[in-house]
């Protein structure tokens, strides 16, 4: 070998060391970020758990918010929050999966229908306070529903509305189209086919987008407060259930409430550390609410995607 | 002729039946149309509500003063009605976030796609989801008792409130937006472009940023605009951590306000409908809604443009 050959071969080592070491510190980068995003998390939990934990008592859960730090509790914003997310559930469940029904499997080639596609993702983008500003405008006083339970729920309804329907979509579209050729030849309608068929295939689809479009919807401040939600409220809605006939009263829908993330941040602007703790707290039972939704979502899809083999 | 009159009864009863049947088909089509039409009519809602309100606005303060005066004080007795500084509170804060969002999203989405082995993707996928789904009013409590008395540290003379630590923890929060669909755009890219590019000598870090990424360039653009949307719509963070004094500034380490935190501040307080305090937070959810949306309609136009090209 002459020595130009030998001075070449070096410096192609040289090129592909250098090459290598450029994608180890990529490597090393890309791990550092996602580290970063690891260790923010781990900061926040902990910080909140080192605060919030000795607050956590089971007169936690039972006491209404106080003046007095030590004793105020999340009793009003725990139960505004299921009672909200009941209303929220029972709007946009039906409409969006109605929504996601007719633009997967009725809706024509159109420009009606592409409006309404367009629409979907639009609304998808706009962002929560907007929401807030029309619920304000067009459930509390056009409507007359005030600043109740019912214009909430509605309003976290349309919020998460394009969740639910894209999820149903997506749900909907996994399903191959010779179960739909089988139902059809058998002269099932089309309405037997979906009801039948394509709603129970695709259910744990659509449960997934139902449950991150909750859990969304349980940490949602934004929008609650642009209704005029109030921050400090020492009593219950009325009970949903009644001695006698007709044993259920919707009386609860117009009732004022308030939500575990508004009463979070009433208690984050208010000076005092020992709110500040109670907010700690707070925010604690907030994310293991959302987290556990989610990684639920999380864990459904998972398992949908190893069992399901069409 | 018994016979065929019983084959006549049961034609009759089956058209009948298929009579039925075809109405109530009709009907159930005519209910699921309807739910995939509520998405329209929330838009439509959304426009006519806030140009109305708006428009009673604009009868009091004129556009040219809306757009030209540096003060944002409409509740004082001497009003002013600049947007500025709430323009200017949001355009510091959705910079400081995209300064941290874009370049660790990227980051992590071109690690995801390119580095990554598969369990490390399997496990880091679901975390970035989860982190995510962490309510914002947490993430605001966690900008104003965590980073910013970390960033005192560093930098002593930072204020107790400012866009600084707000937009950092926010850049945080929309890391999991744009990774998620920068990932999703370069993996899309057709797997022979990246062993066109090996098979030239190329290493992967050489692949993703020189082959891949201009490949999936509309897609992660896309990714870019809906972090940047987000950004301008966040709430809780900004109206927790920024403070929410209107303060027209450039100055990530001063207090202000953004658009978002102003609707907070005023829904906080009890303002009579219809009055003018009450007008302005509709001004301004319509500026905000039309920065958002100019940011949509390039999002869904890049979007539309990487989908069409493999």
């Amino acid at each position: 070998m002459s020595d130009s050959d030998a001075q070449n071969l070096r410096e192609i080592r040289a090129i592909i060391a250098r090459h290598k070491l450029g994608d180890l510190i990529f490597l090393v980068t890309g791990l550092l970020v996602l580290m970063i995003a690891v260790l923010t998390f781990i900061a926040l939990f902990s910080h909140m758990l080192i605060d919030g934990l000795p607050r956590l008592s089971w007169d936690f859960f039972t006491s209404f918010p106080s003046r007095r730090p030590e004793s105020a509790g999340i009793l009003s914003a725990w139960v505004g929050t299921t009672l909200v997310m009941i209303v929220t559930a029972a709007a946009a469940v039906p409409l969006g999966v109605g929504a996601g029904i007719y633009l997967e499997e009725y809706a024509p080639k159109n420009i009606l229908t592409e409006i309404i596609e367009i629409n979907v993702t639009n609304l998808a983008g706009v962002p929560s306070i907007i929401y807030g500003l029309l619920a304000l405008s067009l459930f509390v006083h056009q409507l007359g529903f005030g600043q109740s339970i019912l214009s909430a729920g509605l309003a976290l309804a349309l919020l998460i509305l394009p969740i639910v329907i894209v999820a149903t979509r997506e749900a909907i579209r996994a399903i191959p189209v010779t179960i739909r050729e089988g139902a059809y030849a058998l002269g099932a309608t089309k309405w037997q086919t979906v009801s039948d068929h394509l709603l129970p295939y695709s259910a744990a689809g659509i449960l997934t987008g139902i449950i991150i479009g909750l859990a969304r919807a349980i940490g949602e401040t934004a929008p609650i407060i642009t209704i005029g939600a109030l921050t400090f409220i020492a009593f219950l809605p009325p009970s949903p259930f009644k001695e006698e006939f007709p044993y259920i009263s919707f009386e609860w829908l117009m009732a004022p409430f308030t939500v575990m993330p508004i009463q979070m941040f009433n208690w984050v602007s208010r000076p005092e550390e020992a709110f500040q703790m109670n907010a700690a707290a707070a925010g604690l039972v907030l994310v293991i609410m959302t987290l556990t939704m989610n990684a639920l979502a999380i864990y459904l899809r998972y398992r949908m995607r190893k069992n399901l083999k069409w | 002729m018994t016979a065929r009159r019983s084959d006549n009864n049961s034609d009759s009863s089956a058209l009948g039946y298929n009579y039925r049947r075809h109405l109530s088909e009709r009907f159930i089509e005519a209910v699921l149309f309807l739910t995939a039409f509520v998405s329209v009519a929330i838009t439509l809602a959304i426009v006519v509500m806030l140009v109305t309100e708006s428009l009673s606005f604009f009868k009091h303060v004129s556009l040219w003063e809306f757009l030209t005066d540096t003060q944002w004080t409409p509740l004082f007795d001497n009003a002013h009605y600049g947007i500025l500084p709430l323009v200017s509170g949001t355009v510091v804060s959705s910079a400081v976030a995209l300064l941290v969002a874009i370049p660790m999203g990227t980051i992590t989405a071109i690690y995801l796609s390119e580095f990554a082995p598969f369990t490390v993707r399997e496990m880091a996928k679901p975390f970035l989801e989860l982190l995510g789904g962490v309510p914002t009013v947490v993430y605001g409590y966690f900008a104003l008792l965590f980073v910013t008395p970390l960033l005192q540290k560093i930098f002593p003379e930072l204020p107790g409130f400012s866009l600084l630590s707000a937009g950092l923890v926010m850049g945080i929060m929309i890391i999991p937006y744009v990774s998620s669909m920068a990932e999703d755009a370069m993996r899309a890219v057709p797997m022979h472009l990246r062993e066109g590019s090996y098979a030239m000598g190329a290493t992967r870090f050489q692949t993703a940023v020189r082959v891949v990424m201009p490949g999936a360039f509309s897609g992660i653009a896309a990714a870019y605009i809906l972090g940047i949307s987000r950004a301008v719509g966040e709430t809780m963070v900004v109206a927790i951590a920024a403070g929410m004094q209107p303060n027209l500034t450039w100055n990530p380490m001063e207090p202000a306000a953004t658009i978002t935190a102003y609707i907070v501040q005023v829904s906080l307080g009890d303002l009579p409908h219809g009055s003018i305090g009450y007008q302005t937070i509709f001004a301004a959810g319509l500026t905000l809604l039309l920065i958002t949306l100019v940011f949509n309609i390039i999002g869904h136009l890049l979007r539309k443009r990487f989908r069409e090209v493999y």
